[in-house]
């Protein structure tokens, strides 16, 4: 593995690989001294071309965590408000001596086109609507440490999947990790061509719901488009919200992930969002274990080129 | 080293750590990953049979501390879980077989980052010399000299099915 681009490519056993390793960071970062030395040294660049928190926060904490030194960047003050290209801008990182770049875009493809430009570890922490692949790793291990396995689990994601890197990277690691996967949404809403998706629709719910162990809801992505395609946000509550009423319907030990930020009310109901079985948080905490196994097994030890 | 020299070696190991530390208390057994950490255990429960004590045990992974990071294959991390607290104790690591001392050498970073034990005290089946560090063990099963490019290899029985000490000839001549 010599970059992180997409769960499309990744094999089981390298999923199963880095959640092993995560599993060991999550234990590092509950030490009082949360920090270990591996990857002293190295300088890790964080490129988001597009905004977000979470994940950059996530991915400067991991490397930090390591030991590693970061490096950030944002198109608002760069040059690229000059004009510079995209090539050029990596390339100026790079030339300061970088050993990692973590690469948002909303461009869809963007970090394979920065992969072949840079020589070094390329990590996709977002690609337009198409990869976000740690997030898939952070939602696998959330899951794996609530039932052990994926093996077998009935996994719903619910929402604006057509417009979601999230859903996207997610159908496909938890297919590979063995779970059987639906997408439930309004049609507007599904991929255009479900076909290469290894998992099956539905646009009802309700139909649904009582058979999944995973109800995993998306969030409403008013930016990308996701509002327009919908007659309104009342509407899309009443057809696939987890309220309360749906939330009691459950399996009992059905637990409910969302990858943030929240519109409670909208595709959550806050009761829900607070609940014991919504593990929300422990998916932000298990971002940052998650992210530092995928910056070692790129970093840290012999690289096979 | 055959199983029977194995068992006998950790068991005047563990009445080694009883003589030095006078008693098991505040005795924490370590064991490094892999074969370490069965090791360690073995000596826990050597020394229980021969004090009637129980003393406590864990593991640790050092594969976040090595100095060779950059050189060596990517191996799995195991499982750290140190027996609390760490502060104060005597800690006694155990490892299979000591070569370089650079093992050791992250082990010591590795556990001053979970804690200040009082004396850290190092127990070793082998001991096949080379030293690049000065470490040095306070427990010997046996004293193994060897040439640099010769591999030893402990097999315990937690891991590998049998019990067993190999030596396999040097691939360079």
């Amino acid at each position: 593995m010599n970059h992180f681009l997409s769960t499309e490519d990744t094999t089981r056993q390298e999923l199963t690989e880095l959640l092993d390793d995560a599993d060991s960071f999550v234990e590092v970062l509950a030490r009082p001294m949360p920090k270990v030395p591996a990857l002293r040294g190295k300088t890790v660049a964080t490129m988001f071309f597009e905004p977000s928190t979470r994940t950059k926060l996530s991915f400067e904490k991991a490397a930090k965590a390591l030991s590693a030194d970061t490096m950030s960047f944002s198109p608002s003050t760069s040059s690229l408000s000059k004009g510079e290209s995209l090539k050029d801008t990596v390339l100026t990182v790079q030339a300061m001596g970088t050993d990692a770049m973590v690469v948002r875009h909303k461009a869809t493809g963007a970090p394979w086109r920065v992969a072949e430009w840079v020589d070094q570890p390329v990590l996709n922490a977002g690609d337009g609507a198409h990869q976000h692949p740690t997030q898939a790793l952070l939602d696998a291990l959330t899951i794996r440490q609530r039932f052990g396995t994926l093996d077998g689990l009935r996994i719903g994601i619910v929402g604006d999947i057509r417009h979601s890197r999230v859903a996207r990277s997610d159908v496909f690691a938890f297919n590979t990790l063995g779970a059987e996967v639906t997408m439930v949404a309004p049609k507007t809403l599904l991929p255009t061509q479900i076909d290469g998706w290894p998992a099956t629709a539905s646009e009802d719910l309700d139909e649904v719901l009582t058979e999944l162990d995973v109800v995993y809801l998306l969030r409403v992505q008013s930016e990308r488009g996701g509002a327009s395609v919908f007659p309104s946000l009342a509407e899309y509550t009443t057809r696939y919200g987890m309220t309360m009423q749906r939330f009691s319907q459950l399996k009992p030990d059905t637990v409910v992930l969302h990858p943030g930020p929240m519109n409670r009310g909208v595709e959550i109901a806050a009761e829900v969002a607070d609940d014991d079985r919504s593990l929300i948080l422990e998916q932000v905490a298990n971002g940052v274990a998650v992210r530092m196994a995928v910056l070692f097994r790129l970093l840290g030890g012999e690289h096979d080129e | 080293m055959d199983p029977g020299d194995i068992e006998r070696a950790l068991t005047r190991m563990a009445h080694e750590i009883l003589e030095r530390n006078r008693g098991a208390a505040g005795v924490l057994l370590v064991g490094i990953h892999t074969r370490g950490v069965p090791l360690a255990e073995r000596l826990a429960k050597a020394i229980e049979r021969i004090e009637g004590t129980w003393i406590p045990w864990g593991s640790l992974d050092i594969g976040l501390y090595r100095d060779d990071l950059d050189t060596r294959p990517k191996t799995e991390l195991g499982k750290t879980e140190v027996p609390e607290p760490l502060d104060g104790a005597t800690v006694v690591l155990v490892d299979d077989v000591l070569y370089t001392g650079r093992t050791i050498r992250a082990a010591l970073d590795a556990l001053a980052d979970l804690g200040r034990p009082e004396r850290v005290q190092l127990a070793v089946l082998i001991d096949r010399g080379h030293r690049e560090l000065p470490i040095r063990p306070d427990y010997i099963g046996k004293n193994l000299p060897t040439a640099h490019d010769e591999r030893v290899t402990v097999h315990v029985a937690e891991i590998d099915d049998a019990d067993g000490v190999e030596i396999e000839p040097g691939g360079n001549p």
